[in-house]
């Protein structure tokens, strides 16, 4: 079936097909049309799920981890302060190896107040032991719901699926809507093996571990977090398959033989590929890089799109004060491990903090000033941002 | 002393244990005395979920476990959203048999959880809420909590600045949530105590049972005294026993012959030492105050 579908609606599809069981949730903008979609779908049968309403987010992860150690499939949706406030409950998803899925849609942190996209929200949450996915279109938010539960599932991981504020969440495109039993068929009940509170084999789930087997349960976080790797490969396979639309962990577009390569992740991506045709048009060896997946960092995929080129210029809507862009900050530490020759110069711009545009005039200026400078620290990398 | 009226106390006491001995609760712990007793009354099937309190450690650490139900450790504030979705997953997996038990202290209760206690009574969830009171932050080393009672020491309330406030009433808190099951209990009163949470279990939507928990460290009182001192503050009206159903039938269910001054229940702990004569007539009256207050409500709607 074909729909027009907001970003926000598109989720809310994917967790109803996905036959999410126990959705826990809390209002914040820009998410809210996520949760309100999902309790008009419940209401109106078309999905068959429990829905608690919390009276925060932090109450929504924790309703999740109960309902997930409970042995049934669950969601949530927040956005920015909502996330934050979730924070301490995102750590103990991960170690208690429950499968949540989060959708979050992508808002600036306060203070002052900003409800506009930002990636900074979804990448504070770096080190919580969440998958993290991010979306470019509509379809690819409702295909990655779906392929979200089926990655986290495998691993008992949770997963993140991450859109923009507004550019995504709030903007109509058309979108072919997967037959339910084609998810099912795909994505079957959720089987949480021996990791739930069966009351005819009782165990106790989370007690005290001394430093030995902390350190061991940590590690084996690690180990499936590089599990993950060939597991979304497997699953974006899988669902084209299932669905005939193959999505990419890295993808390059029209960067096999670029000299100069933007790197975007979300939105932004879609904008450079306009910029990236514009930039070939004016006879230029443009080309772009699309990260999908934050967490596991698919260094290896990165590393292959990138070896032996000159300069790199990745566009971060996000920083960390002190720092520098985030996108920026991983892709050099896995640049290290080539060689001066084959390693490309990374120049980290900073660009639509808050919601500022990142326009295909952006990108376009992002581009010609990578290739005329000739090292990263000549140039400022704040783009379209007032110095007063 | 002991003669009392005692709504309950011709049960006869389940013999079945769902708790194994070998656990690491300090001696004379009320706390897991009460989980004891508790599970004798709510029987099987049922699943507990506990936040960051005495009760996270005292089954012991992993591997080990003396709990034969299921357990799920939990964070200090979310007690009540996760039994909330613990129980909406029982439900879809069409188990709605399974008895679901939060079971927090007064830190995870009074302060830290009470948002997460009050949106899951304020939705009715089909759950059991236990507060295990020994009013203060034991498990870090008796810190003041909105439960600690009014001129306790505790190690941020020293002797010389005593607590200044008194002990939320976090009874009254549950009863303006108008929820279907509301109650007191002590492990003094066991016959009572089990008698409650039988009847808990018994319910539908969101029980909340209150119980007093001497704590020997926190109270510096001897191990061997923790009956002794619960049952001491049921005796002066401290500590009332009693059930609310659906706030509006108040029942006492234990109701003492004589009513003892609360003199000889604060001279039994240290953690009171330092009152003065003075201070203990302010204790008496906000106590009187207190208990003349729920008693109007007591049998008020003939049952």
């Amino acid at each position: 079936m074909r729909k027009v579908l907001t970003g926000n609606q598109a989720v809310a599809y994917g967790a109803m097909l996905s036959g999410v069981e126990v959705v826990a949730a809390y209002p914040i903008t820009p998410q809210t049309t996520i949760i309100e979609t999902l309790a008009d779908m419940q209401a109106e049968g078309l999905g068959d799920f429990d829905y608690i309403r919390v009276e925060s987010e932090h109450s929504a992860m924790a309703a999740c981890i109960g309902a997930s150690m409970g042995g049934v499939r669950t969601f949530t949706a927040t956005s920015g302060q909502g996330l934050f406030l979730m924070h301490e409950m995102l750590h103990y998803a991960s170690g208690a190896r429950t499968p949540v899925v989060l959708a979050n849609v992508n808002r600036a942190p306060a203070a002052p107040w900003n409800i506009w996209s930002d990636q900074t929200d979804s990448l504070s949450q770096r080190e919580t032991g969440w998958i993290q996915l991010y979306c470019e279109g509509n379809q690819e938010v409702l295909d990655t719901t779906i392929m979200a539960f089926k990655i986290a599932e495998k691993l008992k991981l949770p997963a993140m699926v991450i859109l923009d504020a507004f550019f995504l969440s709030h903007t109509s495109e058309p979108i072919e809507i997967p037959d339910k039993e084609a998810v099912k068929d795909f994505l079957p009940t959720y089987d949480p093996k021996d990791i739930w509170l069966d009351p005819d084999n009782p165990h106790t789930f989370g007690a005290i571990a001394m430093s030995d087997p902390y350190m061991e349960l940590r590690w084996q976080i690690q180990r499936d977090m590089e599990i993950a790797k060939s597991v979304i490969a497997e699953v974006h396979e899988d669902f084209a398959h299932h669905f005939g639309r193959m999505y990419h962990q890295v993808e390059g577009y029209l960067a096999e033989d670029a000299e100069v390569l933007v790197i975007c992740t979300g939105t932004a991506a879609s904008t450079a590929r306009v910029a990236v045709e514009a930039l070939r048009a004016e006879g230029e060896r443009a080309g772009l890089v699309k990260i999908k997946t934050f967490r596991p960092f698919p260094g290896e995929e990165i590393i292959g799109a990138l070896k032996g080129k000159k300069k790199v210029a990745v566009i971060d809507r996000n920083f960390s004060p002190g720092a520098q862009g985030i996108w920026a900050q991983e892709l050099r530490s896995v640049l290290c491990e080539l060689s001066d020759q084959e390693r490309p110069m990374v120049y980290g711009y900073i660009a639509g903090i808050g919601g500022c545009d990142i326009s295909v005039k952006t990108i376009k200026e992002i581009y010609y000033k990578t290739l005329e400078s000739h090292r990263p620290d000549d140039i400022d990398m704040w783009v379209g941002v007032r110095h007063v | 002393m002991y003669s009392l009226n005692q709504r309950f106390d011709n049960m006869e006491i389940p013999e079945d244990e769902h708790m194994t001995a070998g656990h690491v609760a300090c001696a004379g712990c009320g706390a897991s005395l009460s989980m004891r007793l508790a599970l004798k009354g709510l029987g099987k099937p049922t699943a507990l979920v506990v936040p960051a309190c005495c009760w996270g450690i005292i089954p012991g650490a992993w591997p080990q476990t003396a709990m034969e139900v299921p357990f799920f450790n939990t964070a200090f504030m979310t007690t009540g959203a996760v039994i909330s979705g613990l129980k909406a997953a029982y439900r879809r997996r069409g188990m709605d048999d399974v008895c679901v038990v939060g079971w927090a202290g007064d830190g995870g209760t009074y302060d830290i959880g009470i948002q997460a206690l009050s949106g899951a009574a304020e939705r009715n969830e089909d759950v059991i809420y236990v507060c295990y009171d020994n009013e203060a932050y034991m498990n870090t080393g008796v810190q003041r909590s909105g439960g600690t009672p009014l001129g306790a020491w505790t190690s941020t309330t020293p002797a010389k600045a005593p607590k200044s406030e008194p002990k939320k009433d976090m009874d009254e808190i549950m009863i303006a949530h108008r929820i279907p099951y509301i109650a007191t209990a002590t492990a003094a009163y066991p016959h009572d105590l089990i008698a409650k949470f039988k009847k808990a279990r018994s319910m539908r939507g969101m029980r909340y049972i209150h119980i007093l928990s001497a704590c020997p460290p926190g109270w510096k009182t001897p191990e061997n005294m923790s009956i002794e001192i619960m049952r001491l503050a049921v005796l002066s009206n401290i500590f009332p026993l009693y059930e609310v159903e659906n706030s509006e039938v108040f029942r006492q269910t234990v109701i003492p012959d004589e009513v003892e001054p609360v003199n000889n229940y604060l001279r039994s702990q240290g953690r009171f030492k330092h009152l003065t004569q003075e201070d203990i007539q302010v204790y008496q009256r906000e106590v009187t105050t207190r208990f003349e207050r729920l008693k109007e409500r007591f049998d008020r709607i003939a049952v």
